[in-house]
């Protein structure tokens, strides 16, 4: 596809806008007098719409946004089903480690999840652990969004891939360097605003270039009727497997760590009352319109090889240039949201957990800031190298990134918030556990038929349940008092 | 001792509003299974439609949805309740 100027400008003034953000987060930051929680944490001051929209935007990464309707328009209906689970995830979060964890972090003036571990457990393993379970897994995931960023970009603007990835990577890094948190949180807002309405104009472009909903079902019925049934087209979706995403992309969200600093950074019971609504609003609105759009493209354009691509070229094919850009902004804007916030993340883990506990524990506030500023910059660029050829490893760590951090994490930090009785041991096996099976159960899926009929995370999260509750009951200890 | 007071009432309602997020969730999930594979189940070709949709997937995803607005809306006007997220004394 060659360079298509309608396409183009709007994109670029949307990273200007972008930039801008940048830029107004870095003045209010060099006033700011903790560095530290202001860097990373936007200062605990978010209000109900920042908060809403940069858990959705953080949440609602490439994965979903091209390979969601991709998936949409091989498997039909069914997989759209399959994505309305993440509707929980927009008020899950917040009500599960709502107030406890908002008044348990800001007590123990936690940064990171892993702040939020140490002090629970006062255990060197597990901080250890989930520093490199958190810097190792959200890597390879940022550096895989890294790649779907600079393919869209090659797609849309007709630059070489390598020149692609260079735009997107220095377009991320600038911003969330000189901006922190509050840039993340603030640009995942716009990019939140840019997914709703863009995913909205495309799905009435879709259904009137389909000729209407009695058309478009007519059409994908001629075409195999298990199109628009809940089993996917070849019947491959059963039941049991459907169901277990609610633990992958619905309840198990809890505890990804880009999604659980969150809870922390809330300025008070107001604002998380509203992101509440907020959030239930927007994550379901965008997943339907979006897996819709992927169902509908089909009749329109049917035979699209690669699925991933069914949102730009459907959106090249029934808007007219302009606006497509516009609306093509929305999965650029979704995989920088996503990016921006494992980039920091993942800064945070080196510089917080890793640094600051256990290699310069007295560093001055000066010194922390440049070692901040750095890190990120140096992880960003390293991201950069790696998207470039990216190493057979790092795709296989990525399959693993989220369902293996939520098995890790979900129960040393849910049971660590409100079961008085786990303790180190308990979170230490239940994180091996939890990792070990995931990789173990993964492979065997692979090889063989899926076990049991559900998706990989479904055992590793109950086995890693038993484990942690067993193994701490064996090595019991006091009932903990925050 | 003052912050023992406050911890057992804050955390008292902590609690309450964590059990609610498990309630709201297992209801959604009831109701997104139960019109999907309900009314989804009979043969595609016959399938009613609601509005342009299937009607499983009408009930299920798109009712499901804004069923599920409504309550998060009751939910978070009637049901939780604002405390204060510092520890007295220790603002930071």
């Amino acid at each position: 596809m060659s360079a298509n100027w309608h396409v183009i400008i709007p994109l670029i003034i949307f990273t200007i806008l972008v930039f801008a953000i940048g830029f107004w987060s870095n003045r209010k930051l060099s006033s700011s007098k903790s560095f530290l929680s202001d860097y990373f944490l936007g200062g605990r001051e978010l209000g109900g719409l920042v908060l809403a929209m940069t858990m959705v935007a953080t949440y609602g990464s490439a994965s979903s946004f091209l390979g969601g309707p991709g998936a949409a328009y091989s498997i039909g209906l069914g997989w759209v089903l399959l994505a309305m689970t993440q509707v929980a995830t927009g008020y899950f979060v917040l009500l599960i480690l709502g107030k406890k964890f908002a008044i348990v972090t800001r007590r123990f003036k936690a940064i990171t999840l892993v702040d939020f571990l140490k002090e629970r457990y006062k255990s060197h393993t597990v901080v250890i652990l989930s520093a490199f379970s958190i810097i190792i897994f959200l890597f390879s995931a940022m550096a895989a969004q890294w790649v779907g960023g600079a393919y869209l970009i090659q797609l849309l603007t007709g630059l070489s891939y390598s020149s692609a990835l260079f735009i997107f990577t220095i377009t991320v890094v600038i911003y969330v360097v000189i901006g922190g948190f509050r840039a993340v949180a603030l640009t995942d807002t716009l990019q939140g605003i840019v997914m709703f309405f863009g995913t909205l104009i495309l799905l009435i472009a879709v259904i009137i270039a389909g000729g209407g909903l009695e058309n478009i079902f007519a059409d994908l019925i001629s075409e195999n009727p298990n199109l628009v049934s809940p089993y996917g087209q070849d019947g491959q979706l059963t039941p049991a497997y459907v169901s277990s995403f609610w633990i992958l992309v619905g309840v198990g969200v809890v505890a990804l760590p880009q999604v659980a600093v969150r809870a922390m950074s809330y300025r008070d019971s107001k604002s998380m009352h509203r992101a509440l609504i907020i959030s239930t609003i927007v994550v379901g609105f965008i997943m339907l319109n979006m897996h819709l759009i992927g169902v509908f493209a089909r009749p329109i354009m049917p035979g699209i090889e690669i699925a991933d691509q069914v949102i730009p070229l459907i959106a090249l094919d029934v808007l007219p240039g302009w606006l497509a850009g516009i609306v093509l902004a929305a999965p650029l804007a979704a995989m920088m949201s996503t990016l921006d916030s494992l980039l920091l993340l993942v800064s945070s883990s080196v510089v917080k957990d890793i640094y600051i506990n256990y290699i310069k524990p007295k560093a001055p506030a000066s010194h922390v800031k440049k070692v901040s500023l750095g890190v990120t910059s140096v992880i960003g660029i390293v991201a950069f190298l790696m998207a470039l050829n990216p190493p057979e490893l790092l795709i296989y760590l990525n399959l693993f990134a989220f369902g293996g951090l939520e098995a890790a994490f979900v129960w040393p930090l849910v049971l660590g918030l409100y079961w008085k009785y786990a303790n180190a041991e308990g979170a230490i096996a239940s994180m091996i556990v939890g990792i070990g099976s995931y990789i173990v159960i993964h492979f065997y899926n692979e090889a063989n038929e899926t076990l049991l009929g559900v998706h990989t995370v479904t055992i590793p999260v109950v086995l890693s349940l038993f484990f942690f509750v067993g193994v701490s009951l064996l090595f019991k200890k006091e009932a903990y008092k925050f | 001792m003052n912050r023992e007071y406050t911890d057992l009432y804050r955390f008292k309602i902590a609690h309450r509003e964590a059990l609610i997020g498990c309630a709201l969730a297992l209801f959604n999930m009831i109701w997104w299974y139960g019109f999907a594979y309900g009314l989804g189940s009979g043969d595609p070709e016959k399938y009613t439609y609601i509005l342009g949709f299937p009607a499983w997937f009408f009930m299920s995803s798109i009712v499901g949805f804004l069923v599920m607005v409504i309550l998060v809306w009751f939910v978070v006007k009637f049901a939780l309740t604002e405390v204060p997220f510092e520890d007295v004394g220790e603002k930071d």
